[in-house]
């Protein structure tokens, strides 16, 4: 292992995920000598990026899967409707901008593109599908760098950036159990959020954290994030607040990822461990909607909840990893959740008396409302009548943390004093400056690409 | 003994992990564009044990959802998709090949096959001491033309009625309507192509290299798939020489046969030794890890059965012929005669396959 601290690193990469990825291969194409520390041992290497399955992309004209066009202002007005207008534009606008030259580089450095996915055809025009998802990326990069001649090393957990009058002079790393102090001339981080630290995701949000479900990788503990602002680096992002979706209560606490999510929510009723409803399912279409639930839940006892829906319903939306509990009665399927049977019985009698006539329609807004029941539900408002019925529990997923650097359009992160003369960051670790809430589908990817690229263009630029 | 190959029962384990882990590729869809088997999984919802045998002959075990998948250990959903359908597919062929028991036996074991080849061999040979034809020229001076239909013409046929039976089974299995030319069409474009195997975009498959792509693996099996063609087709129009128009073999450079023949025999040899070698430098967990062994002695009963016909085709009038037409015959007999319990049945079983995905695409 010795040797490796003094071996005259130009640029050093904390991370091992999109952003990390991206910087790499455009410093060691630039011609730098580079070190990638990735945290995560190589079964688990790509952090959330091993996650992912698209890339939002503008595109003038029909670009490789992508139909149509997307221009920048609509997209940038699809991203202010999310972040309800907090972003930074400038920053905003570049990745967008930057999105439509990203799409062929990464193809160039062996990302395969797919049609969008069966289920998700109305994504096709502003989503472009990863072939095999996103650990085929994270393959296909680490391969990138293989041939470039670039070092990686897993299990690499950076623990303290040393910082000498604004500049980055060494890292402390922990490899192979060992303590090492690794000299680098210039410093690119992109080890993402901090979701998977519970004591802080608790300290953060509240004790109910502690119930929250992990929806990616468990190595993304924020440490180098709590390094670096405790050197007084210069943060953005609301740091009480993460991205969290309902998920299947049954997911694992960590890396559950795609196959945890449950779309039922519009087709269903959802009620709390008390057997009661506490929000209208049928607000808005789900894609749309999808995001809140994961605050609704946690706002629960528990942090748990229960959408049911009948034999009608169950092919209305994506199957789930785990199959639904299901009985012939409400009374059963309460037994079999673990809910008050009486009352859930009471409920479901009172929401579906509450229905009214009307014409059901799974694919649009289709009006069909309750009347005289709190909470309302606005569509879809069909009764749970038709046995045998069906309960899935739902839980709070998070995705992200929005907490990070606060980097100018060059990438570069400021500390106390200024702009710090080596250090960049990418991804999630600065994405808070864009995405400031909310959350567009396929945008993670972007920021992670256009960042990481240009992270490395500049810190390879600095030293070579 | 029942002459119905479909009657012992499926081996559940195998098809309810697959069918365990097809449910969650079903909630993912991350590989839909890699080959055919996804999106046969993608237009179910519920997967009868019909199903999920079809899907498992589909997959070419390309390797590539493998690779990709953020689900393979050490995580605990165990992700293992090219592993555990191709668990259920030598099951199936065990399951579908009559007598029942020597698919297990062939498939599995290559000490059983090597053995049949001695076997096969020496029968030949024995054969040869104790047939010696009065009269005849080149080989049918070793081995009179007579006594070899004798021996190949059984040796050929009853492998084809084993296989006709057990691909009925699978046909009722899967659920199989009646075919039609265009099923037949798509099902020969894709399986003459190897189109299942290139990774969905040309790219090829993930073998010898893991995660990295490479047509290695594909154009080696073309090579045995088209030189095994030609081979065969080369016999075959010996045959039709032979009794059509009363030519008798030896048979001249620029002959029918020989021109099939060499560059058959070329292509089958180096084509098996490929995948042979190829064979070695990839991850058996990804496969059927108990059919290990006797794949590789089906390839190199492939292999050997190209090498000795064109040696055989080089000693030619030497005091070589005997011995090798005896190692050459005795390897075709025992690929004929094991082929509905070998490797070999692939094939037939992964045509089938594409034919009922030509058939279910269309409705
Ligand atoms: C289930 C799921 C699905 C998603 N789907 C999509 C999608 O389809 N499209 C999209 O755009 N976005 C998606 N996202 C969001 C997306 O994953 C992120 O925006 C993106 O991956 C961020 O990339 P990154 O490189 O910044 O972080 P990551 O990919 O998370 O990489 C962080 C890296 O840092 C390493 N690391 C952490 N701490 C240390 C340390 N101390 N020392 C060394 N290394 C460390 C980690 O091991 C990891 O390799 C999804 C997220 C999840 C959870
Ligand atoms: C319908 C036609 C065929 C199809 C679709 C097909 C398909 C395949 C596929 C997908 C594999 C790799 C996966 C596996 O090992 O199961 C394979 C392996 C193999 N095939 Fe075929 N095949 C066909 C016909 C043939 C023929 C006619 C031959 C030669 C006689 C042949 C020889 C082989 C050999 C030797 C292997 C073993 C490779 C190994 O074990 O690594 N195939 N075939
Ligand atoms: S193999 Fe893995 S990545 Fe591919 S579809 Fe299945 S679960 Fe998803
Ligand atoms: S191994 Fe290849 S052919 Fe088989 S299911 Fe996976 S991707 Fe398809």
């Amino acid at each position: 292992m010795s040797g490796i601290e003094t071996a005259g690193w130009d640029v050093i990469v904390a991370g091992g995920g999109n952003a990390a990825l991206c910087a790499a291969i455009e410093a060691a194409e630039a011609g730098a000598r580079v070190l990638v520390l990735e945290g995560a041992p190589k079964d688990y290497r790509g952090g959330n990026s091993r996650h992912t399955r698209n890339f939002r992309c503008m595109h003038r004209g029909p670009l490789s899967v992508l139909t149509d066009s997307y221009g920048e202002d609509e997209y940038f007005d699809d991203l202010i409707r999310v972040t309800k207008g907090e972003t930074d534009e400038g920053l905003a606008r570049l990745a967008i901008r930057q999105s439509e030259d990203c799409l062929p580089w990464m193809e160039r450095h062996g990302v395969r593109f797919q049609p969008s996915l069966s289920g998700t055809l109305s994504l096709s025009r502003t989503n472009a599908f990863f072939l095999g998802g996103g650990k085929a990326l994270v393959n296909a990069y680490y391969n990138t760098l293989e041939d470039l001649g670039v070092t990686v090393r897993y299990e690499a957990q950076v623990t303290h950036v040393h910082i000498e009058n604004g500049q980055f002079e060494a890292l402390d790393v922990t490899l192979d159990g060992e303590s090492l102090r690794i000299l680098g001339r210039a410093l690119v981080l992109a080890s993402g959020g901090f979701q998977s630290d519970i004591d802080w995701l608790a300290r953060a949000w509240g004790p109910s954290a502690r119930n929250f479900l992990i929806r990616g990788t468990r190595y993304n503990r924020g440490v180098v994030l709590a390094d670096m602002l405790e050197q007084g680096a210069e943060s953005v992002g609301d740091p009480t607040q993460c991205h969290a979706v309902a998920i299947d209560g049954r997911a694992p606490k960590y890396d559950g990822g795609i196959v945890t999510r449950l779309d039922c929510v519009p087709f269903s009723i959802v009620v709390n461990r008390d057997g009661d409803r506490f929000y209208d399912e049928g607000e808005d279409v789900w894609p749309k909607r999808y995001a809140i639930w994961g605050r609704l839940v946690a706002a629960q006892p528990d942090q748990v909840a229960y959408s049911i829906i009948d034999s009608r319903s169950v092919e209305l939306f994506m199957p789930s990893v785990f199959p639904p509990e299901k009985a012939d009665t409400i009374a059963g399927l309460a037994d079999k959740l673990g809910l008050p049977a009486d009352k859930l019985t009471q409920t479901v009698e009172v929401f579906n008396a509450a229905c009214g006539e009307g014409t059901f329609s799974p694919q649009e807004l289709d009006g069909l409302a309750t009347e005289g029941v709190e909470p309302p539900k606005t569509n879809w408002a069909r009764p749970i009548a038709e046995p045998p019925f069906y309960g899935y529990s739902l839980r709070p997923g998070v995705t992200f943390t929005y907490l990070g650097l606060k980097v100018d359009e060059t990438a570069r992160v400021s500390g106390p004093d200024g702009r710090y003369a080596n250090i960049w960051a990418a991804g999630e670790m600065m994405a808070g400056s864009i995405l400031g809430q909310g959350y567009l589908a396929g945008f993670g990817m972007t920021i992670g690409t256009v960042f990481g690229r240009i992270a490395g263009q500049e810190a390879a630029a600095h030293v070579v | 003994m029942s002459f119905d190959a479909a009657t012992q029962s499926p081996s559940t384990d195998t098809i309810a992990e697959a069918r365990r882990q097809v449910e969650i590729c079903n909630a993912c869809r991350y590989c839909e564009g890699f080959c055919d088997a996804f999106p046969a999984m993608f237009a179910e919802r519920a997967f009868g044990d019909g199903d999920i045998v079809q899907i498992a002959n589909l997959c070419h075990n390309c390797r590539g959802c493998y690779y990709s998948c953020q689900y393979t250990e050490p995580h605990e959903f165990a992700l293992n998709l090219p592993q555990a359908l191709a668990d259920v597919r030598v099951d199936s062929w065990d399951r579908y090949g009559w007598p029942g028991g020597l698919g297990a036996l062939f498939q599995r074991r290559g000490v059983a096959l090597s053995t049949a080849l001695v076997a096969g061999i020496a029968l030949l040979f024995l054969a040869q001491a104790m047939l010696t034809p009065a009269s005849g020229d080149g080989f049918y001076a070793v081995l009179s033309h007579t006594v070899m239909v004798a021996i190949f013409l059984p040796a050929f046929l009853f492998p084809m009625v084993v296989l006709a039976l057990g691909l009925r089974a699978y046909w009722r299995d899967v659920g199989g309507a009646p075919v039609r030319w265009t099923h037949l069409h798509r099902a020969a474009l894709r399986a003459g192509q190897l189109k299942n195997l290139d990774g969905g975009q040309g790219q090829g498959c993930n073998f010898e290299k893991g995660d990295r792509y490479s047509q290695a693996r594909r154009h080696a099996h073309q090579a045995t798939f088209w030189g095994f063609l030609l081979c065969f087709a080369s016999t075959s129009s010996g045959t039709l020489m032979h009794y059509l128009l009363g030519l008798e073999a030896p048979y001249g450079l620029l002959s029918l046969p020989k021109l099939l023949g060499v560059p058959g025999g070329l292509l089958l040899t180096l084509g098996a030794f490929g995948l042979a070698g190829l064979k070695l430098k990839a991850d058996p967990q990804l496969g059927a890890q108990k059919a290990w062994g006797g794949e590789m002695a089906f390839v190199l009963l492939l292999g050997l059965t190209g090498l000795t016909g064109l040696i055989l085709y080089a000693v030619s009038g030497t005091g070589a012929v005997p011995a090798m037409l005896a190692l050459h015959l005795g390897a075709v007999l025992t690929l004929f005669l094991t082929t509905p319990y070998s490797k070999m049945a692939h094939g037939f079983y992964r045509f089938a396959a594409l034919v009922r995905d030509a058939q279910q695409r269309q409705a």
